[in-house]
């Protein structure tokens, strides 16, 4: 059926009575999920979209028993809204927010780990199960309920993907951005091991792009602890190297790594057909199912 | 965002870690002037974002005023890598024993700061990590708490620092780390920190790369980012003032999309259609019509481009903002300057597609046939 979200979750918006906020929160109401409660500081009282705001995560998620939360906060403020959605606490964070300096993540993630809550992103689209809640900002029309689960680092590219899945008549179970900051809350080896332990889950698409490791540790993961079955895709073959990649960055782990070439051959050799295009990777996930 | 050298050199030594004394300079005359009072022999250093200046013939070390004149007449205007050269740091040179490599950044896979040390400085550093990685040593640091003065020590004993010198580097380790989570760095670097024959520790070189996202709370970087802007490509000027991350590729297909995977896929695609791509251009999330008109500016702006498809798949960002940008920014011309191609899909796309005025561009339904689309019309241009 889903992972993470489904149609029992308990929302709360902070960041409601903001314009993207607002605009969201109305778009998540209408897919259909259980919206229960705004949290914005000195806003507590008001109400954005029939939905009681509360001065504060704590409160909200005592008065209306909200479980999940969604960070609409702009990103100067942004960390500290997940350090409170950690501390009221909550099962489950997604930080929608583009822009979150890297060192506020990085003690944001230091504090989640000492806790249960699942923190997805930041600057990532959100999840949706499809035909049940969507959390963010996915456009929930180009989606079907199913059975393949879709993990990415990138939410157009999701977009794409989904998009041409549907098209085809493959519906998901689950789609997750996990976002494509340095420091993130739920990596693509979190999100593959909850596909695979969800036995509604028959095939899961993995869309990873240029930069960092993620991918190559993904491949290992898959190598060694999977069983669904996974079709990949990678982006940013023809991107010029080194562009964004910061001068120490690169040596933390010696070169060689983080190019789309590196990820692909590491998806590969760990049995993962990898799509030349959004078109491929459906192709590719047909054969696998 | 990166500093010059010779603004690192002023943040790093404001923090107290040691820099040779050093002047910077616009023209010959106030090279050679710096020169004399500095005292011979001075390094002349070119002050752009271009890695290995050595090599390139940016950096010319001079023993009196008549090399000094000619070597600040040659780096002065010279292009280096696609920079023009406006400014040198004229600098003491520094008699050395020993050379050191110190560095502090984030690493990603372990969400943790790290602080790195290693004897093997002056060279590329990068090399050495490929060849040798044990060559340096790494500490992660809890960014809970930050480096504990222990995790410096080890570091640098890690290393195989001497030990005379340890206690001095493991301070400047101390300070950059210090620095670095105080100015909300991403990667700061000191290579060379050179050893003296008197055992004193100094920092020949600087690099001091700061988080974009964290600018609004780092006011004086700011301002050294606007002063540094001297060195900057009329392209990259453009871009830093519409605020897109944009790369200048070689090709002539100009590439408009959201989100940073789907513009790469988008790029991936042109090139799997035959074509090339003259640029990365993501103009973010949310995008509402002036940044959509700016982003046609930038693309037509750049001469190379023969053709542009524009790839938006929406979720923050509106199909209806999108498709009231494009008509806006092309309305103002009597003949369209390069043919553009739309595909707009995702939230509001079928609002935009009903605002979008067709008479101006070619509206494609799909990734694939738009990126086959712009890459015929560029192969057009150029039969």
């Amino acid at each position: 059926m889903s992972v993470l979200v489904d149609e029992d979750s308990r929302v709360v918006v902070q960041g409601i009575t903001g314009g993207e906020g607002k605009f969201h929160t109305e778009q998540m109401i209408e897919y259909g999920t259980n919206v229960v409660a705004g949290a914005v500081p000195g806003k507590g009282g008001q109400e954005v979209a029939g939905v009681p705001v509360y001065d504060t995560v704590a409160q909200a998620a005592e008065a209306e028993d909200a479980d999940t939360s969604v960070v609409f906060v702009p990103p100067a403020f942004a960390g500290d809204a997940c350090f409170e959605a950690l501390d009221a606490p909550l099962d489950l964070v997604v930080a929608i927010t583009e822009g979150i300096p890297t060192q506020d993540m990085a003690r944001v993630k230091r504090a989640e780990e000492e806790t249960d809550t699942h923190l997805v992103g930041p600057n990532c689209p959100g999840l949706i199960t499809p035909g049940e809640a969507k959390l963010g900002i996915l456009p929930g029309n180009i989606f079907e309920a199913g059975r393949v689960g879709l993990v990415s680092r990138s939410g157009t590219l999701t977009y794409q993907v989904v998009d041409s899945l549907t098209q085809r008549g493959i519906g998901q179970s689950t789609a997750i951005g996990i976002g494509g900051d340095p420091i993130i809350g739920t990596s693509f080896i979190e999100a593959l091991s909850l596909f695979e332990d969800d036995p509604d889950t028959d095939a899961v698409v993995m869309c990873g792009e240029i930069g960092g490791e993620d991918e190559e540790q993904a491949a290992a993961f898959i190598d060694e602890h999977m069983s669904t079955p996974v079709a990949g895709f990678i982006a940013g073959r023809t991107a010029p190297p080194g562009k964004r990649m910061g001068h120490a960055g690169a040596i933390v782990s010696g070169s060689g790594t983080g190019t789309a070439q590196s990820k692909i051959d590491a998806l590969e050799s760990a049995g993962v057909p990898v799509g030349d295009t959004p078109e491929e990777v459906v192709d590719n996930v047909e054969d696998l199912l | 965002m990166r500093l010059h050298e010779y603004q690192a050199k002023q943040v790093f030594s404001d923090a107290g870690i040691p820099t040779p004394a050093s002047e910077l300079a616009g023209t010959v005359d106030e090279a050679v002037a710096a020169a004399e009072e500095i005292g011979y022999p001075v390094a002349i250093k070119a002050q752009v974002h271009v890695g290995g200046r050595g090599k390139a013939g940016g950096i010319e070390l001079v023993d009196d005023k008549a090399e000094a004149e000619e070597a600040a007449d040659d780096i002065l205007g010279m292009d280096l890598k696609g920079y023009t050269v406006d400014r040198v740091l004229v600098e003491e040179a520094v008699d050395f024993e020993n050379e050191l490599y110190v560095g502090v950044t984030m690493d990603r896979g372990e969400g943790k700061p790290v602080a790195m040390v290693s004897t093997r400085g002056g060279v590329n550093i990068e090399e050495v990590a490929e060849e040798d990685p044990d060559a340096i040593a790494r500490e992660h640091i809890d960014p809970a708490f930050g480096m504990h003065p222990y995790q410096a020590r080890k570091a640098v004993y890690d290393a195989g620092v001497d030990r005379e010198i340890a206690g001095d580097v493991a301070s400047v380790l101390t300070t950059l780390y210090q620095l670095w989570d105080d100015r909300d760095g991403a990667d700061a670097e000191i290579n060379p920190l050179m050893v003296t024959s008197d055992d004193d520790v100094i920092a020949a070189d600087a690099v001091f790369n700061v988080d974009e996202d964290a600018m609004f709370r780092q006011p004086e970087l700011q301002e050294m980012e606007e002063e540094g802007e001297f060195a900057e490509s009329e392209l990259e000027r453009k871009a830093d003032e519409y605020g897109f991350d944009y790369v200048r590729l070689s090709g002539n297909v100009g590439i408009i999309g959201n989100g940073a995977g789907l513009v790469m896929t988008t790029l991936d695609l042109v090139d799997y259609y035959g074509g090339e791509p003259a640029n990365f251009l993501d103009v973010g999330g949310g995008a509402k019509a002036d940044r959509i008109a700016n982003a046609l500016d930038m693309v037509f702006s750049d001469e190379n481009v023969d053709s542009v498809v524009f790839n938006i798949f929406g979720g923050i960002t509106r199909g209806d903002e999108v498709a009231k940008g494009i008509n806006q920014a092309l309305e103002q011309f009597d003949e369209i300057p390069k043919p553009v191609v739309v595909r707009l899909a995702g939230t509001n796309a079928t609002e935009g597609m009903e605002i979008l005025n067709e008479d101006l561009v070619t509206v494609e339904e799909t990734l694939e046939s738009a990126v086959q689309r712009a890459v015929d019309y560029a192969e057009e241009v150029e039969a």
